[in-house]
């Protein structure tokens, strides 16, 4: 008698469902820092998108943060990530090249480089702005001190390296010697090194160290949104940035392991719709929709941004030039 | 006609055969997975890696501040098993159980906490900023951190010996007329300083390799504040695994080295 009232609902959800029977999905999303909020906020948006199209179905998604390369280096050490949402491209690169878990040319899978939202890198203040900080050129002056995190250990430091460097070639045009010239005089101003964004973001917040915080625009305003955030911190908009563009990717290997593939791909592709992109909007990432990015234009000021593949060749050119042992930020720090 | 002694105690093979599989898993195929994974290496790239300007600073960083802590250790350590075995005093088992809270608690979430005391506009650090030092963000931070992170090893170590010393010999030494520091060189030092050692040399041990409370205390600033696990993050964070590796085997190496050291100091102590 029950057996005939399960056989019977089971009929009925396979009719709803309009395929065959109702499947329970755990999806692991293998994230980096500071999009702990937004992800919250899109898996539930996400899970009652599937549900209304796969009703009977249970979607478990499971979120984990951390340092990207850290992350980066979990999933190539047998993490089984369904997919991956990192800082930057160069390491899901390293995840195709050293865990072979997914294609190379990853990137060509998704709209805009696989990069559903950007950000950019801004200047944190204290209140007022004390040292009236307004560009990249202040934060080089007398008694001025920067807190960043070292781009060694941080995705998000990297992106901080790159837009200075960026500054002091356009403000030298063009000159390399002298951009390089510039970011060392930068880094002079720089006492304290954290492994990662958030460390940095305690040592300048919580601690009270230095002047300005170079920092993703969302943790920026994340920081104002804070209790009393807009009682103590101001953010100032350089005239030149870089365009962050934090991707993601399907894990292939792990996705079809667990028999996700098809929500997997659903999951970041979803990131791409109207309801996706005014999720990251609210969770003060950059959206790429322009319907969404009218929508939210007065949150997020016009500025002049560089790219990593336009102005600096990709990722594949950049870390092994400005970051690898014996690059352009080594050379920063010789023995004296 | 087999002339097997069979030892007193039974199961000598299973347990025998038990240790050496639960060493090797643990222990010595981890440990024999880093020298492979180094030996990718020649000689003379390891040699570069290790000897490179910024390892060597940091080289001196980790294993000089793992020193003092353990030596700052050593004296308060001391002092404080002294004080939980030779006095009763209201909140004594309170405090007893207090000093094994640095093992238990996360060792970042120390290092944020002293991080935030110690910074220069925090409760503590205000004070000696005033004083025109930093402790904070300097190798005094660090070192605060080890002897923080360390402290349970040398009043664990003493204290049950401590607690073993009749009172009668000490005061025996005094009736034949030993003053006070007498009893302490003669009879406390001797029958106290092997245990110290070892003791010492875990702190020591720990330190060099602590990662979690320092790096939000030291700044990390490369040849001031940059210690030796945090090299080998960066080297991981460039998916630089042999690099990485080549820097924990020196690592090894050097503690394995200094331990063998402190080892046979104690043998000596212990046989005179």
């Amino acid at each position: 008698m029950s057996l005939r009232r399960y056989a019977l609902a089971a009929l009925a959800s396979a009719i709803f469902a309009g395929s065959a029977v109702a499947k329970d999905y755990e999806l692991l999303n293998v994230s980096y820092d500071p999009t702990r909020e937004l992800y919250q906020d899109y898996n539930t948006e996400f899970t009652n998108f599937w549900k209304a199209n796969h009703p009977g179905d249970n979607v478990k998604i499971q979120q984990s943060h951390g340092g990207s390369g850290k992350q980066a280096r979990g999933v190539i050490d047998g993490l089984r990530a369904d997919v991956v949402t990192l800082a930057l491209a160069g390491d899901i690169d390293e995840i195709a090249k050293l865990g072979k878990t997914l294609p190379e040319n990853w990137q060509t899978r998704l709209p805009d480089a696989s990069t559903p939202y950007t950000s950019t890198i801004v200047f944190l203040v204290r209140k007022g702005n004390p040292k009236g900080i307004k560009d990249w050129g202040d934060l080089t002056k007398d008694g001025v001190s920067v807190i960043t995190p070292n781009p060694k250990t941080s995705g998000g430091a990297r992106w901080n390296f790159l837009a200075a460097y960026a500054y002091g070639l356009k403000a030298n045009g063009g000159d390399e010697e002298k951009a390089k010239e510039y970011v060392k005089t930068l880094f002079k101003h720089v006492p304290v090194l954290d492994t990662g964004a958030r460390g940095s973001t305690i040592t300048f917040v919580n601690n009270g160290q230095g002047d300005v915080l170079l920092a993703w625009e969302n943790e920026a305003f994340l920081a104002l949104k804070e209790d009393g955030g807009t009682d103590k911190f101001d953010i100032v908009v350089p005239s030149l940035s870089i365009l962050a563009e934090p991707p993601v990717a399907v894990v292939d290997k792990n996705a079809e392991k667990k028999g996700n593939t098809e929500i997997a791909k659903a999951y970041l592709e979803h990131l791409y719709s109207p309801a996706g992109q005014e999720i990251a909007a609210k969770n003060f990432y950059r959206p790429r929709d322009k319907a969404v990015a009218a929508k939210y234009a007065t949150q997020f000021p016009k500025l002049e941004l560089v790219t990593i593949d336009k102005d600096f060749g990709g990722w594949k050119t950049a870390q092994p030039k400005f970051f690898n042992d014996g690059g352009v930020f080594d050379q920063i720090y010789q023995a004296q | 006609m087999s002339r097997r002694i069979s030892p007193v105690i039974p199961g000598f093979g299973l347990t025998l055969g038990y240790t050496l599989v639960y060493l090797s898993l643990i222990v010595l195929i981890p440990l024999a997975a880093m020298f492979v994974h180094a030996a990718q290496l020649t000689w003379d790239q390891f040699w570069a890696i290790i000897t490179a300007p910024r390892v060597l600073a940091a080289l001196q960083l980790s294993f000089g501040t793992a020193f003092v802590a353990a030596i700052i250790n050593g004296v308060i350590g001391t002092v404080l098993a002294w004080v939980l075995v030779r006095y009763t005093f209201p909140g004594r088992k309170v405090i007893d159980a207090m000093i094994d809270l640095p093992f238990a608690l996360p060792t970042a979430v120390a290092g944020i906490a002293l991080t935030a005391l110690y910074a220069p506009n925090g409760w503590i650090g205000q004070f000696a900023a005033d004083l025109g030092f930093k402790i904070a963000y300097t190798p005094m931070g660090i070192t605060l951190a080890l002897t923080f992170v360390t402290l349970p090893f040398v009043v664990r170590t003493v204290q049950p010996v401590l607690a073993d010393i009749p009172r009668e010999i000490e005061e025996a030494a005094a009736c034949l007329g030993a003053k006070p520091l007498q009893v302490f060189r003669y009879i406390l030092v001797p029958a106290l300083l092997p245990a110290w050692l070892t003791g010492f040399a875990l702190a020591f041990a720990r330190g060099v390799g602590e990662y979690g409370s320092v790096i939000f205390i030291a700044g990390n600033m490369p040849f001031k504040t940059e210690i030796l696990p945090l090299l080998i993050m960066v080297k991981l964070d460039q998916y630089d695994y042999t690099g990485a590796t080549a820097i924990g085997v020196m690592m090894l190496v050097v503690s394995f080295i200094l331990l063998l050291v402190i080892n046979l100091i104690q043998r000596r102590i212990e046989k005179p």
